[in-house]
């Protein structure tokens, strides 16, 4: 009986829920530490930045009117389907970094539970970013924190699964829908995530994942006007930071990046405060 | 037919007293500027005073002052103390208050009805607020003894001279930063008396500095180095200027930019106020004013008569000496504003928009411009897309409550918005459709040193105001802190 | 279109004309009203604004214990506010009960006062809790003994408990009685209707039913004829006149108790149904110590120091 060949996977885009190649028809190659050859993933192009944005853009009424209950329970499902798939991400992790598949098990097992993390907090935002306002006068006034629209985010090299976690869970917890640009040295995982979150309840358009050159893409996604917030924490280079945050004027982004992976600040930073006034009478 | 012609009633000027020249403030005391340049009454170009231009040298010393002051004595000083300092300046403010709004006036051309009754009041309202707040950091919400940034550089703009140093100075204070402040090149004089308040209230030296001149000076003091935080409201062309500036530095900024407010009239709206919120939402302030609200959506079925009504009540509009009590509308601040808002009121006409204002006779000397609508506007028009920061309203027409909305955030900006319905689910659906910071429902161009004010998109970063104001001006020492 | 074509009698019209008013924020009222207040009239506008505040005054006196001596004291004040000046207009009526209104235009036409109408409160005034006959009896009663102006209360209750077309008939009635030989004031009693959208609601209803004159309160009741309160009615006879072409003429009653407070009335006309309205046929201001500050307050203008009230008669 000869060996059985194993069925290798093509890694592609994630945009509005398909998997469509890079309209470039680009590809890189990825291969493990030790030389071999792993896959041909896309490298996407700007064009696939801006098809992205349109996915998340169209994605976002509906995501941001949800309730954050349902919102809650979406993340918390996506935690669920990665547990089953916990071993896979492990060894695809360990292949890739090179590292042991103990380790790599848990930064998947972190990824699982930043999740959960972030899930409890859809319905708790208001109440610790919100306030009822004492003005001077026959007004009620109150502030709530209220999504800002698309927020992209440029994810870290490695960890190139948490790293990935870290950035679009607060993201769209709070009803922002996402671009992100995955680990260009580790991009593989991403997008096996992304078969996690097609099979999940996330609306489509939700989360965009794209695979490719960080300098590349980096300053498309700066200078993009339909793009509200970046969360730059995965860029090293200071003259990209800088880069990005000039260009990133053109439309006021909203750019951040954060030391710590669970913080509720990484979801307010993605959050617009609203004060609404109305008087009180008879 | 009786006429009731209200015969001249100015406030008198007598109360201040305009030196013919100014230095800068810095460290407790003023000290001479090398150049200068004019102040003008805008309401009769009399040139009021001579204001120093400050220079990189001027503002080298105000950052250092400001960066002593900081390292000696403010950041040191119990919360509880600096929160009397603020007690005392706002009280003072109070006692000389009509000092300070016949010098607004009269610098900035705005009736002294609002100066009086609220730009003055409001300041004073915003010290008192924060002073509250400066033995409370710990309760701001950034975890226990959230740490100020240091040395605030902040910018503020003509429309509102004393109300935005007050936005800007009161919270900076409160939490622990030093600022120097650079008021708008054409309405220094209020800004400069209150140097004089924080003499009085024995401030320490160097904890507020105010340094005068243009958008020269301005640029100077984002680019200091000594500065860590930047506090500006102004243009949204500048605000992204200085997003740049600052893009390879440490320091943080807030940003109070433009706007392009849709007031939303439905059609169970209680029309009355309505009309009165439409008039104070474009008319106030000259309609200078960034909240402003410039685009008025009317529901179709009553946008006849609603249209109607705003008339005759614009027939009411008092223009004329802004030191009269009875004035409603004053001056345009500045020549070269009233050049941009006749240019872009020119671009409705040459669009083949329907133009109206009230028979109103306008002063001879100074700038002046009419309460102006146009009718028939539609999203294309020029004057429904830029920020016009004069008395001027653009009306548009909308059918469904979707078309409102999708109306009224079709703009780069989202600073404000007002709705008016007496029904109050369809508020609460518009308030929460609508992209922008401020929702005035039932009510527009309300201000208050408790309540957030921020805007949306591009009209800029963070919030003024409220526990959301004062967190813009503090770092937390829990983790999750940006890089 | 008149009024008589906004509504065609049915109660079924006059129901959908009232449901489909707009309504009144109260925050926004008060507001605007306060705004209104902080107008500054002073020097030769101030005496303008005197003169004719005194030419509106419907000079009141309904107490139980009025007697026939002070009502023909209130008449003479009425001709001749101030006798050592022959320039000072005189007052807009008198306003008294039924009983007295034979003693007032008697008196009234005695002194040289017959341009001067008697005005009756009438209708069971002031709670309005009678009978329609007693209510048609009070009414033929008063103009029968020479009332020129009749001042009808409404059956709040009616009008509160939602039977408006109670409240359009009766003041339908008491029109029809006066018909041309008496101008019909209808007393809203606003501060029991607690909402400014019942004021604007029974302003509409009174005029629909004919009402000459749509007045605030009876006196009786605080509060009576705030600022706001009056803003909203002088907003309900600009609109009805832009409907109708007819102007219904407004008069705050009761809580206007000095010079400034009737200023400001005054601005509330001026900028709200407009100067048309500025004169006695269509603004009447009930009181009966306004009389004596707008007449002090005319000394001080006049002679330049501030009078004694010893100078100034008691009514």
């Amino acid at each position: 009986m000869s060996e059985r060949i194993e069925v290798k996977k093509t890694y592609k885009l994630f945009i509005g829920g398909a998997f469509p190649r890079s309209e470039s028809g680009r590809t890189y190659e990825i291969f493990a530490p030790d030389g071999s050859f792993i896959a041909n993933p896309s490298l996407a192009s700007r064009k696939d930045l801006r098809d992205a944005v349109v996915a998340a853009r169209a994605a976002h009424a509906g995501w941001t009117a949800a309730t954050a209950y349902n919102r809650g329970q979406i993340l918390y499902r996506i935690a669920e389907m990665l547990e089953g798939r916990a071993d896979q991400f492990a060894r695809e992790i360990a292949s890739l970094e090179g590292i042991n598949e103990q380790d790599a098990l848990q930064e998947v097992h972190s990824a699982i539970d930043q999740w959960v993390w972030y899930a409890g907090w859809s319905d708790k935002l208001s109440s610790i970013a919100g306030s009822t306002n004492q003005v001077s006068g026959p007004f009620y006034n109150f502030t709530i924190p209220e999504a800002m629209g698309v927020v992209a985010a440029i994810a870290p090299e490695s960890p190139s699964l948490l790293g990935l976690v870290n950035a679009i869970a607060p993201i769209i917890v709070s009803g922002n829908t996402t671009i992100v640009l995955a680990s260009t040295r580790s991009p593989l995982p991403a997008i096996t995530f992304a078969e996690v979150l097609a099979t999940s309840d996330l609306p489509h358009g939700v989360i965009n994942i794209l695979t490719g050159n960080k300098s590349e893409l980096t300053p498309w996604f700066a200078s993009h006007m339909d793009i509200n917030g970046l969360d730059i924490s995965g860029l090293e280079d200071s003259q990209m930071v800088n880069d990005v945050k000039i260009a990133g004027a053109d439309n006021l982004k909203r750019i951040h990046s954060f030391h710590e992976s669970a913080s509720p600040q990484r979801i307010l930073s993605f959050m617009e405060a609203k004060t609404i006034w109305h008087p009180i009478g008879i | 037919m009786t006429t009731f012609d209200y015969a001249p009633a100015l406030e008198s000027r007598s109360i201040v007293t305009i030196d013919p020249s100014y230095g800068h403030f810095v460290n407790g005391r003023f000290i001479e500027g090398k150049n200068h340049f004019a102040s003008i009454n805008p309401s009769n170009e009399e040139v009021l005073s001579q204001i120093a231009l400050a220079g990189s040298a001027d503002v080298d010393l105000a950052v250092k002052a400001a960066r002593g002051a900081y390292e000696i004595t403010w950041s040191v000083m119990p919360g509880r103390e600096r929160g009397k300092y603020l007690y005392r300046i706002a009280r003072i403010m109070q006692e000389r208050a009509r000092e300070f709004a016949v010098l607004e006036t009269l610098d900035n051309g705005k009736p002294i009805r609002e100066s009086r009754d609220i730009d003055i009041p409001l300041a004073a309202a915003h010290f008192f607020y924060h002073a509250g707040w400066a033995d409370k950091l710990d309760y701001v919400g950034l975890g226990q003894s959230p740490r100020p940034h240091g040395v605030a550089g902040q910018i503020i703009p003509w429309n509102f001279p004393l109300l935005m140093l007050a936005w800007k100075v009161a919270p900076a204070l409160a939490a622990g930063n030093t600022v120097v402040l650079k008021p708008a090149e054409s309405t220094s004089l209020t800004a400069l008396l209150f140097a004089q308040v924080c003499q009085q209230a024995e401030l320490p030296a160097g904890v507020v500095n105010i340094i005068t001149g243009n958008g020269s000076t301005g640029a100077l003091l984002v680019d200091h180095p000594g500065v860590d935080k930047i506090a500006f409201t102004g243009s949204t062309e500048v605000g992204k200027a200085i997003a740049r500036a600052i893009a390879p530095t440490k320091k943080k900024a807030t940003l109070e930019l433009g706007g392009k407010a849709a007031n939303i009239i439905f059609d169970d709206a209680p029309i009355d106020e309505a009309v009165e919120g439409i008039v104070n939402g474009i008319f106030f302030n000259q309609g200078h004013v960034c909240c402003a609200g410039s685009r008025l959506l009317l529901q179709e079925n009553i946008a006849e008569q609603t249209i109607e009504a705003l008339k005759v009540r614009m027939a009411k509009i008092r223009v004329g000496n802004p030191l009269d009590k009875n004035t409603d509308l004053g001056a345009i601040n500045s020549a070269e504003q009233l050049s941009k808002i006749e240019s872009l009121s020119a671009s409705g006409d040459d669009e083949g928009v329907h133009r109206w204002s009230p028979p109103c006779e306008l002063p001879a000397k100074g700038y002046w411009f009419p309460p102006t609508i146009f009718t028939g506007v539609t999203q294309a028009n020029r004057i429904a897309r830029e920020e016009i920061f004069g008395p001027v309203l653009s009306i548009l027409t909308f059918r469904t409550p979707a078309e409102a909305i999708e109306k009224a955030n079709n703009t780069p900006y989202g600073l404000s918005a007002g709705i008016w319905s007496e029904k109050g689910s369809r508020i609460l659906w518009a308030a929460q459709q609508l992209r922008a910071g401020v929702i005035w429902a039932n009510t527009f161009n309300k201000f208050d040193p408790a309540s957030p004010f921020g805007g949306y998109k591009e009209s800029g970063w963070g919030r003024e105001g409220g526990r959301h104001g004062l967190s813009a001006y503090l770092l937390s020492n829990e983790n999750g802190e940006e890089k | 279109m008149n009024q008589n074509t906004v509504v065609d009698g049915s109660e079924k019209s006059l129901l959908n004309f009232l449901g489909n008013l707009s309504g009144v924020d109260q925050t926004g009222a008060n507001a605007r009203a306060a705004m209104l207040g902080t107008r500054s009239i002073k020097t030769s506008s101030k005496a303008k604004a005197i003169d004719l505040a005194i030419s509106m005054v419907d000079l009141t006196t309904l107490e139980g214990a009025d007697t026939p001596e002070k009502v023909r004291a209130l008449c003479s004040k009425a001709v001749r506010p101030d006798p050592s000046d022959p320039t000072v207009p005189s007052a807009g009526a008198i306003c008294v009960y039924n009983d007295m209104v034979g003693i007032a235009r008697n008196h009234l036409d005695s002194i040289g006062g017959s341009h001067i109408p008697v005005a009756a409160v009438a209708t069971a005034f002031p709670a309005g809790r009678a009978s329609m006959e007693v209510k048609l009896q009070d009414t033929t009663d008063a103009l029968a003994a020479g009332a020129g102006e009749i001042d009808m209360v409404i059956d709040r209750g009616a009008f509160l408990s939602g039977r408006y077309m109670k409240v359009f008939s009766e003041i339908q009635q008491i029109r029809a009685l006066c018909a041309h030989n008496a101008h019909l004031k209808v007393i809203l009693e606003t501060g029991e209707l607690t909402t400014y959208d019942n004021v604007r609601k029974a302003s509409f209803l009174a005029m629909l039913a004919g009402a000459d004159f749509i007045k605030t309160s009876t006196g009786k009741i605080s509060p009576a004829a705030t600022p706001p309160v009056v803003l909203v009615m002088l907003e309900a006879v600009r609109d009805f006149h832009t409907m109708t072409g007819v102007r219904i003429g407004v008069k705050p009653a009761g809580g206007i108790r000095n010079t400034k407070d009737a200023i400001k009335q005054l601005v509330l006309v001026n900028e709200t149904a407009g100067p048309e309205w500025l004169t006695p046929t269509l603004f009447r201001i009930g009181a009966s110590a306004l009389l004596n500050d707008l007449l002090m307050q005319r000394m001080k203008l006049r002679d330049g120091f501030y009078p004694s009230p010893t100078y100034v008669t008691i009514d």
